[in-house]
Parts: C-alpha cells; structure tokens; sequence
C-alpha cells in the first residue's frame, strides 16, 4: 500500500512538474563574480520580479574563481545559469566553442545594438572583431581612470614649488610625461607619501591593463591585422611606453610590487598616494567618507594622452550572455530580461543604483553626469576604451604579457627593449601554433 | 507478557538461515566493495584517464575530444628552456629548503631532547606553525615582509648590524690571547684597545669587502641594506626566492623537529653510560651513537619534506605568485598556469604532471634506499 502511495506522489510530482515547465519560465538564474555592481543587479532583479513576476537569482563566485567555476561549468555544459556577466575576453572562447548563444539577431532587431556606445558593444559584445556578429549585451561598463588628491594638488606650497620645477602650473595631467612628472613631485618618502600607484600583480591580468593605458596611447598594440606581433609588440613607441611605467612604478609606495585594484584603494585611503589608477567600479568606496578620510578631497580624471595626442583607456567590465546549453523557453526567457534591462529607464535606475551602463542617452544624461563625482570622468572615458585581445589563446598570450612586464616592472630584469622583443617573439609562436600566422 | 515470551523464538528461527548466504569472505568484500568503488571512482580512473590524455591535445572546457599526439606533448615540454628554468627553481627551492629545515628541526629536537621547566608548552608553540594553513600563512608573511609596515626590516635591520659587530667580536676575542704574545706584556694593554677599536672597522669590512667580492652576495648585500624603505623582499629578484624558503623553514621545520625528537627519546640511556665509561667525547657520541640512532626518522622526515617541497604551490602563489616574472616559479605553478588561468591545455598540464610524478618516485627511490641502508646499518 504504501509502495502504491509513493508511486502515486511521484508520478503527481512529474506531472507537476511538467505542467509548471509548460506554463512558462517563472525563476532565471544569473552568474557573476562576487562585487557590488552584482548586489545591484540582484536590485534590478528584485523590480523585475515586482514588474513580470518572474524571480530573477543573481548568483555570485569571488573573482580569484570565477573564469576557473565559468569554465567548469562550460565543460559540463551546464545549465544551471541562464546567463552568465562574462569578462569580455572571454568573449572567443566561448563563442567558438558553442558556450554563449549568437544574439546578433535578437539585439539588432530590437535595435538594442543602438543603444550603447559602439566601443562598448565592439569589446562586450562582437566576435570576431568587426564580424558584426554579438555574443553579449554591454552591461557594467568599466575601464581604468584615475583618482587623485585635490587638496595636495591645490595646496598653495605646492604650486608654487611645481611650477617652480617644471615650468607649467600643477593641474590635472593631459599627457602621461604630466602625469609622471606629477608623480616625481609628489613622491616624498620621508613624509610617507608616494605619487602614483600603478597595478603590478603577476596573478590574473592586472600589470597588463594597467600597462595598456599608456601602451596604447603610445600607439603600441598586441599585434597588427594580420596577427602580427613582430615589431608591434616591441615597436619604439612601445618600448617608451613601459619605460614610462617602470618609472611610474618607482614613484609608487613600497609593498606594491604585487597591487591591484584592492592595493591601490588601500595606499589611496592611507594617504601614501597622491594619485591611482583604478578601475571605475572601485571609486564609489572613494567618494564613501566612511571608508576614505580624503574623500572630500578626491577628485577624478580620465587616462591622459600619448605623445602623439590619442589616448586609450583599458576596458574593464562585462557583458551579459546567455547559456547555449539551456532550453529554448529559458533562452527566451533571458531574452525578455535583456530587451527589459536594455531600456532607458532601466539603465537609468542601473546608473543610480551604481552600475556602470553603457547606454549612450544615460551616460549624456546631466542626471548622471552630476550622481557621482567620478561620472562625468567616466563618461568620458568609455568614449576611447580599448581591450586585450579577446581570441581563443588570449589566455596563452596573457601569461606571456604579464611574466614579462612583472619582470621588467617589479623585477627590474632586463631592458625594457628586451622585456617586449621576447614578448613579442613569444606570442608570435603562440599565434603561429594556433593558426592566426603561417609560419 | 506470557505471549510475547513465546512468539519471540518462533520469529527469530529463520534469521541462521539467512546468514547462512554470506559467508565470512562475502562479509568481508562487501566492507571492502564501498572503498574500492571509491578509490577507483576517484584515483585509479583520473590517473589512467589523465595518462591517456597526456598523450593528447584536449582542452578541458572545449567541445572537441582529445585529439592523440603521441609523445609530442612530452617531448615538448622536454625540449622547452622555460620549463627547464622551472624544473631548477624547484630543485633549488626543495634543496636549500629542506637542508635548512633539517638543520633547524634537528638543531631544535637537540635543544628541546632534555626536559626542563614548561618544555612541552615550548615544543606545542614550537609546532604551531605547521597546524597553520599555508596559504594563511603566505598572507600573514606578505604583511611581514611588506616593506613600508612589515616587522620583518625592523629585525632584519636590526641582525644586519648585529651580525657585523658580532663578527669583530669573535675577531677580537681571537685576537685577545695573542697580543701579550706578539707586542709583549707591557704594551698588551694598548695593544688591546685598539682590538676593541677594530670591531666596528671589521664589522663594517665585513660587508663591504668581503661579501661584495661576489656577485650574488654582493647583489643581495646592496638590496637587504636598502636604507631608505627597506628591502622589498618579495619584489627582488634576488630576495624573492629565499623569502618563500624563510617562510617554509619556519614552518615546517618543527615538523622535522617533531620526528628527530620521536628518534631521540628512542635512543637507550645505556648506549651514552657506555660511552660515558669508555671516555668518549661529546662530539664522538653524538658522531657515533646520537646521529645514527636518529637517521632513519630523520630521512623520513627528508623524504616527506622533500616530497612536498617537489609540489610546492600554495606558499609560492600566495608569497609571489612565482614572480617577479617567473623567477619563482615552481613546476606546481606552471602546472597551474598550464592548466587553468585561461590557457586550459589539459593535454600539455597532464604531460607536466606525469613528469613531477616520475620525479618524485625517483626522488623518493633515492631516499628510501638510504634509509634502508640506515636501518641495516
């Protein structure tokens, strides 16, 4: 009797089962690396839950495992996440390996393609590049940007004394020899304090973003539209480039040898750096008095110039994809959410929640502009971001890049010439084994 | 209460029966059965399966099936200077690593072997850092080393002084004797003074003559004395290595301690009495009866210590992530970069790990054979 009961419990709960499939997707999982802009999302979530009454879970992994937990699941082609805010150079891999849906269709149909920034859309979304062909929706926006002490840089003393040295008046750099001069003036061991903090860790890729912002403002790049790295890598105005960064390094404060975004907050907020780089999405602790006692004092501005007048920012953030190995209703799912996440109004409650959006009429807006005192810099900024590579062996190519100039930067091995000619020589063996060069 | 009394045998009657189907042997194997699933689910498989793919090109989060390449991973990996740059850094590591550990852990079971007043809290703190976990460890030693508040400068600058001004006073006392000697009893006394004058002159020779003779001491000499911040011993080059072989002496030596002391307290009091009657010295005992007493627990300690310094990976990733650049780079963390960090070349990280693996077996032939020795001797 009782093995009947059961029997009947179950076929009732498949049963259940399949009419709660059949009646449409109630629940939608997102993945994301553990940080505040995914606390946001999870918000964002909770209104579209009040607004569709379907539940949306913002699942979160701490960064040091997230590509690690991200790949796993691609390998098991999971389905526990609907759509999963990927680094956008994971953008190759996964879409030549079949792991993110092809949304070119949904998001130029719905003209959701229009809406944000074309650099955003290029680094977040498109793959291969200049393909036209979209993997992901922009979604937190981010690149590096610096913040600095207005009270040292407005300090009468210390005008006085840099115009002195140098012959122009102390203001926010335009040009990176500004910006290094700036650091020399400011570094004053005896009195504890440091003029810049520049990203130095050899785990991950952060000495390579913050080696990028001068490397392409210089007019260096990874390699030219043929996959070549040979005197591209290693050209002049890239080996200038990291000569000025080892020098930046130098006006650091010691113990940064291994530094990312969490060291550079630390050595602002202790006033042992005049200015940081930083990703944007960490200047909100900035301008938070409870956490930084300069936050009153702390100003904003966006990468300076190369010699030759261009500048570049290296991109941060993510788009939103969403999992090919889920069923058609959940992909549709996802898609609703999406085309819902993508307006103007939703974006806007993003930018004022804290997201970084990549919507173009809200980064304009002056709403936004005024929210936060880094926004208007970061407006700016997301107008010439540029990425790493984002192709299948970026992984390979990375390691490369950040032995070499963790080398040279922290290591002091070596010549900077030297540093980039084995860089160079090194990826181009990497991209000959994988087929992008003949050999 | 009477029926009860009466049914309770008839119900158990079958039960002999039953049990008569499963013999002692059937028992056993169905005790054994859940270990063995488990050992096969989760070592035997992974190891063949990860044989079979070192032969390969795989890529673990890729959709395409391992593609078989024969011995072309090994081969490359065998043929790369890179690799063999880490090979050294790691036979480096675990030599000087496990020399100083073996030297301090038994240095200290020899200090800790005669029980005094709170001898046993002595040796539990003594062991409290290897109940640490190392990557805890690694955290708390990069806020030591950590050039701007680290507690590591302030003593090191401290020994960096001492070490110099101890050395004129060996020099001096050396010395002390031999000047009546030389200058004769009634100068002896100014002869003397100006030994006492010497010490800072010998001190500071000490390091600006004698260790700048060399190249590698010379390099490290310049960067510990780096006055203003202090060394930035997981930045340089030439300090990151030893900084990462501080930490894992500090660590792990008690656990050599711990086996060396196990040996000690082994060794009959008879055997001392012995040599106590024959004469014998101190150095000759410890020659003759304590060291070979103690030689199979410490080359087990060696062997173990060994093993791990082969694998070392947590220290290194938390300390300097093998930098800069790969200087301190261990096989284990080019494994890992191998392996995930966005290359995912499973084919080539199995490759790798089946070499450490071979490695290890011929390391750890090597010392069993010695130590078989050591007990036959």
């Amino acid at each position: 009797m009782l093995k009947k009961l059961l029997l009947v419990a179950v076929l009732l709960m498949v049963v259940t089962g399949v009419s709660v499939s059949a009646q449409g997707v109630t629940e939608i999982n997102i993945w994301w690396a553990e940080w505040d802009p995914a606390n946001y999302l999870q918000q964002i979530g909770n209104e579209y839950e009040a607004a569709t009454g379907i539940k949306v879970n913002v699942v979160t992994t701490p960064w040091s495992s997230y590509l690690d937990r991200v790949s796993t699941e691609w390998a098991a082609q999971g389905t526990s996440y609907d759509m999963i805010v990927g680094d956008s150079q994971w953008l190759g891999q996964a879409a030549t390996e079949g792991h993110y849906v092809d949304m070119t269709e949904f998001l130029n149909s719905n003209g959701i393609t229009e809406t944000v920034t074309p650099a955003t859309l290029q680094y977040y979304g498109e793959y291969p590049a200049g393909s036209g062909t979209f993997y992901a929706y922009p979604t937190e926006g981010d690149a590096n940007g610096w913040a600095y002490r207005t009270d040292l840089f407005e300090d009468a003393d210390n005008m006085a004394a840099f115009e002195a040295e140098y012959g122009r008046p102390l203001a926010v750099p335009t040009t990176w020899e500004e910006l290094r001069d700036i650091g020399a003036f400011f570094t004053r061991p005896d009195d504890g304090l440091y003029g810049v903090a520049v990203y130095t860790q050899l785990e991950g890729d952060a000495i390579t973003m913050g080696f990028q912002n001068p490397f392409f403002s210089y007019g260096g790049d990874w390699y030219d539209e043929t996959f070549n790295t040979l005197g591209v890598v290693n050209s002049d105005s890239a080996v200038a480039s990291l000569e000025l960064y080892k020098e930046l390094y130098s006006f650091a404060p010691p113990g940064t040898n291994n530094a990312f975004f969490q060291e550079m907050n630390d050595a602002y907020v202790n006033g042992q750096a005049a200015m940081i780089m930083n990703y944007f999405a960490f200047f909100p602790a900035l301008a938070n008095p409870n956490i930084n006692p300069y936050a009153d004092v702390t100003g904003y501005f966006p990468m300076p110039a190369g010699p030759d007048g261009e500048r570049f920012a290296a991109l941060g953030g993510q788009g939103i994809s969403v999992n090919n190995y889920i069923s058609d209703d959940r992909k549709q799912a996802s898609f609703d959410f999406i085309t819902w996440f993508a307006t103007e109004e939703v974006q806007a409650r993003w930018a004022e929640l804290g997201g970084y959006t990549c919507n173009i009429a809200v980064l304009e807006s002056p709403e936004f502009l005024e929210v936060a005192p880094y926004n208007a810099a970061f407006a700016e900024t997301m107008t010439f971001v540029k990425d790493f590579t984002n192709i299948p062996v970026y992984g390979q190519l990375l390691e490369i890049s950040q032995r070499y100039l963790n080398a040279y930067i922290v290591g002091g091995q070596g010549t900077a010439q030297e540093a980039l000619d084995n860089m160079a020589a090194e990826m181009d063996e990497v991209l000959v084994d994988a087929g992008y060069i003949s050999e | 209460m009477a029926q009860v009394s009466t049914a309770q045998p008839a119900e158990a009657a079958p039960r002999p029966a039953a049990r008569r189907h499963l013999s002692d042997r059937r028992i056993v194997q169905l005790f054994i059965l859940p270990t063995v699933i488990l050992l096969i689910l989760m070592n035997i498989f992974p190891l063949i399966y990860s044989l079979f793919l070192s032969f390969t090109e795989y890529s673990v989060i890729s959709a395409n099936p391992p593609v078989w390449v024969g011995l072309e991973n090994y081969t490359n990996i065998l043929n790369d200077p890179q690799f063999w740059h880490y090979f050294g850094v790691t036979g480096t590591y675990a030599l000087i690593s496990v020399a100083l550990q073996t030297l301090v852990g038994f240095g200290l079971a020899m200090l800790l072997r005669t029980k005094f007043t709170g001898s046993g809290v002595v040796t539990t703190l003594i062991l409290v850092p290897m109940m640490l976990s190392p990557i805890v460890v690694a955290v708390f030693w990069r806020l030591i080393f950590n050039p701007s508040y680290g507690i590591f400068n302030y003593i090191f600058g401290f020994l960096t002084l001492l070490l110099p001004t101890l050395m004129g006073v060996i020099l001096v006392l050396l010395l002390w004797r031999i000047v009546p000697k030389v200058l004769g009893e009634s100068t002896a006394r100014y002869g003397r003074m100006a030994l006492l004058i010497l010490i800072p002159v010998v001190a500071h020779l000490f390091w600006r003559v004698v260790l700048n003779q060399d190249q590698t001491y010379g390099a490290f000499y310049q960067q510990v004395t780096a006055i203003e911040t202090g060394p930035e011993w997981l930045a340089e080059p030439v300090l990151a290595m030893w900084s990462i072989i501080i930490v894992d002496v500090w660590m792990w030596s008690p656990f050599v301690m711990l086996l060396c002391l196990a040996g000690l307290s082994a060794i009959p009091e008879y055997l001392y009495e012995a040599a106590a009657i024959d004469r014998a010295s101190g150095w000759f005992q410890f020659r003759r009866i304590t060291l070979p007493q103690v030689m199979p627990l410490l080359l087990i300690a060696v062997l173990f210590r060994t093993i791990e310094a082969f694998k070392q990976f947590d220290l290194v990733m938390g300390l300097t992530g093998g930098g800069p650049g790969d200087v301190t780079r261990t096989v284990s963390v080019q494994l890992y970069q191998l392996a995930f960090q966005g290359q995912f070349n499973t084919g080539q990280s199995s490759a790798l790990a089946y070499i450490v693996l071979v490695i290890i077996i011929a390391v750890s032939n090597l010392y069993i054979r010695a130590l078989n020795r050591a007990r036959e001797g």
